[in-house]
């Protein structure tokens, strides 16, 4: 009897684990296929994607090219030429991807800085309007970028920052996400550790830098992240802000190739992907417990 | 007002609080204004008038329409979906850390690094429709009809549910294992479990994801612009797109109304869950 139901117990289990496997291929498949795809010729990318429309391209009505693109995930021959155009040759890519790196970079060191002070003010300081002023911030987090895009946006411009890669960075290191995350992980430590730093005779800026900053480090990894995610990502605020093209990120340069460019497109995505992916198979479980952070009622 | 020993918090808010001002608060308070007059320099009162115009204004409508389409279509397909993904995720199974991860890749992905495949795969003469000739059917214009919506809540999944499924799963695991063993011993089935146990202490996270899964679902525009650009099939243009023609225009009167109409639409909306919440969190007293 028992080695039947263990039986049945381990059929299930396998089942289970076949199916997810396979919903996690499909899940991974865009990945995959721009990674193997980068690997190929210009040549063997037309010949596969040629019929496929690039973006804004007005094809005519019905436009059946009497052939579809299939898909395909191993090259035909391995080249690296497509990394040689993007690195070395086309400056383009890397104008872009530096543009990318200088306005995410400066966010996410900001918001770490001002979000880690005023989260420890609002979670273990008690002052007048305390819970007020907290609300105004959730709800300011919690309004889409339609929104909050518009007030960053009458400011940006009354302080002549319009084109400047100020306008973007500045309202993001201000974004109040980081508080409520940073305010969600700071609630967890306890008081006791403050209390005997006050009694040893550390006044409030020693107590942050030498107990509160080292024992948030699980939770300014997590923001960090999460920023970094947002940010690496941005498409709205360049649009607003950015008028130059010459100035845009990655994210917008990738999406207006041209016909014959996209062979070198998968190469650029590829790179665009990697740092991301780097930091997420370094710091998952940062990610992982940011989200759960998120999530956590206060 | 503080006493002097109290003057440390506003320090450490400092910061905070001076770039919140500057780049929130007062410019949106300071918006009021641009809504309720005719130009933005030297206007004069015209009352509700930007409002009922911009209420009038059928690609207004037409935008707000097609957000909240999509996001009473996604957010409730979000929530099922990647609740069912951390119901399976949480049971026995081969390789769980594995599997969790490539749930979760997609959130780091950044949009524009799938753009290319999305186009690929959805085109007049993609993949999808050479798939679906090959099975004997038509094939289907995606991106130029109103199938556009259905590639944009594909993609807005694909992204999307791992980040509610990390959130699940949490949830999930801090059940006390005792609940299940005493209704074991009380004789209950596992529907019974699911609904009186799993889905009563699953209920306090899902509000919420719900709102956070409403407030991301306007992210969904970088999708949309990436795949088909500043004019996309009419199924897909969304507020986003709209406000972006009002900034190119300067048009203050008109970006500031529209704000605020979705400010208080969205203010409402999480008032009236987080109110529901307490009131179904009272009853079941958790």
């Amino acid at each position: 009897m028992g080695t039947r139901r263990q039986f049945y117990k381990e059929l299930e289990k396998t089942i289970l684990s076949v199916f997810l496997f396979v919903m996690a291929i499909i899940i991974l498949f865009p990945l995959l296929l721009t990674v193997t795809n980068s690997f190929m010729s210009e040549q063997e990318i037309t010949d596969s994607y040629s019929m496929v429309a690039v973006k804004d391209q007005v094809p005519e009505k019905n436009s059946f090219a009497g052939k579809y693109a299939d898909v395909k995930l191993i090259p035909s021959m391995v080249t690296i030429k497509q990394y040689y155009y993007v690195l070395i040759k086309e400056t383009q890519f890397l104008i872009k991807f530096w543009n990318s790196v200088f306005l995410a970079a400066p966010i996410i060191l900001g918001q770490l800085l001002v979000a880690s002070m005023a989260a420890y003010a609002f979670s273990k300081q008690k002052f007048i309007f305390r819970d007020k002023l907290f609300f105004a911030y959730i709800i300011i987090m919690m309004m889409p970028f339609q929104v909050t895009l518009v007030p960053n946006y009458i400011m940006v411009g009354k302080l002549g920052l319009m084109g400047n890669y100020l306008s973007i960075i500045l309202p993001g290191i201000f974004s109040t996400f980081g508080v409520f995350l940073m305010r969600q992980f700071m609630m967890y430590i306890p008081d006791a550790y403050i209390e005997s730093a006050k009694v040893d005779g550390a006044n409030q800026f020693r107590i942050f830098c030498s107990i509160i900053l080292p024992m948030s480090k699980t939770g300014l990894a997590a923001l960090a992240i999460l920023v970094f995610i947002d940010n690496w990502n941005m498409v709205e605020q360049p649009l607003v802000f950015l008028q130059d093209v010459n100035k845009h990120p990655l994210s917008i340069y990738l999406s207006s190739i041209n016909e014959g460019e996209r062979g070198i497109a998968f190469a650029a995505s590829t790179i665009y992907m990697l740092p991301m992916l780097l930091v997420f198979l370094y710091g998952e479980n940062y990610l992982v417990q940011g989200i759960q952070l998120s999530g956590l009622k206060g | 007002m503080p006493k002097p020993k109290n003057i440390t918090p506003v320090l450490f808010l400092a910061p905070s609080i001076v770039g919140f001002s500057i780049f929130y608060f007062i410019p949106f308070v300071g918006g009021l204004y641009y809504s309720f007059v005719d130009s933005p320099v030297g206007g004069s009162f015209v009352g509700l008038k930007n409002y009922i115009e911009l209420l009038k204004n059928p690609v207004f409508l037409r935008a707000g329409y097609n957000t909240l389409t999509f996001t009473a279509v996604s957010v409730p397909l979000n929530i099922l979906l990647s609740l069912g993904l951390a119901l399976l995720l949480n049971r026995d199974i081969y390789r769980k850390n594995l599997l969790r991860t490539a749930f979760i890749v997609p959130l780091v992905v950044p949009v524009a690094s799938v753009v290319l495949v999305w186009q690929i795969l959805f085109d007049i003469n993609g993949s999808i429709n050479s798939l679906i000739s090959s099975l004997g059917f038509s094939p289907i214009d995606w991106m130029k009809t109103d199938y556009a919506r259905l590639v944009v809540i594909i993609v807005y999944l694909w992204k999307n549910i791992g980040y509610n499924m990390v959130l699940f799963l949490a949830s999930l695991q801090n059940i006390p294992r005792e609940y299940y063993e005493v209704a074991d011993i009380d004789g209950a089935g596992s529907w019974r479990k699911f609904t009186n146990i799993t889905l009563v202490y699953l209920t306090p996270a899902a509000f919420f994801i719900f709102v956070m899964s409403i407030i991301n679902s306007f992210k969904v525009f970088r999708e949309t612009y990436l795949i088909s650009g500043a004019y996309p099939q009419n199924s897909i243009y969304m507020l986003q797109h709209y406000m972006n023609n009002m900034f190119s225009s300067l048009d203050y009167q008109k970006l500031t109304s529209a704000a605020f109409i979705m400010a208080v639409f969205i203010y409402m909306l999480v008032l009236i869950v987080f109110n529901l919440e307490r009131k179904i969190g009272s009853t079941i007293g958790g």
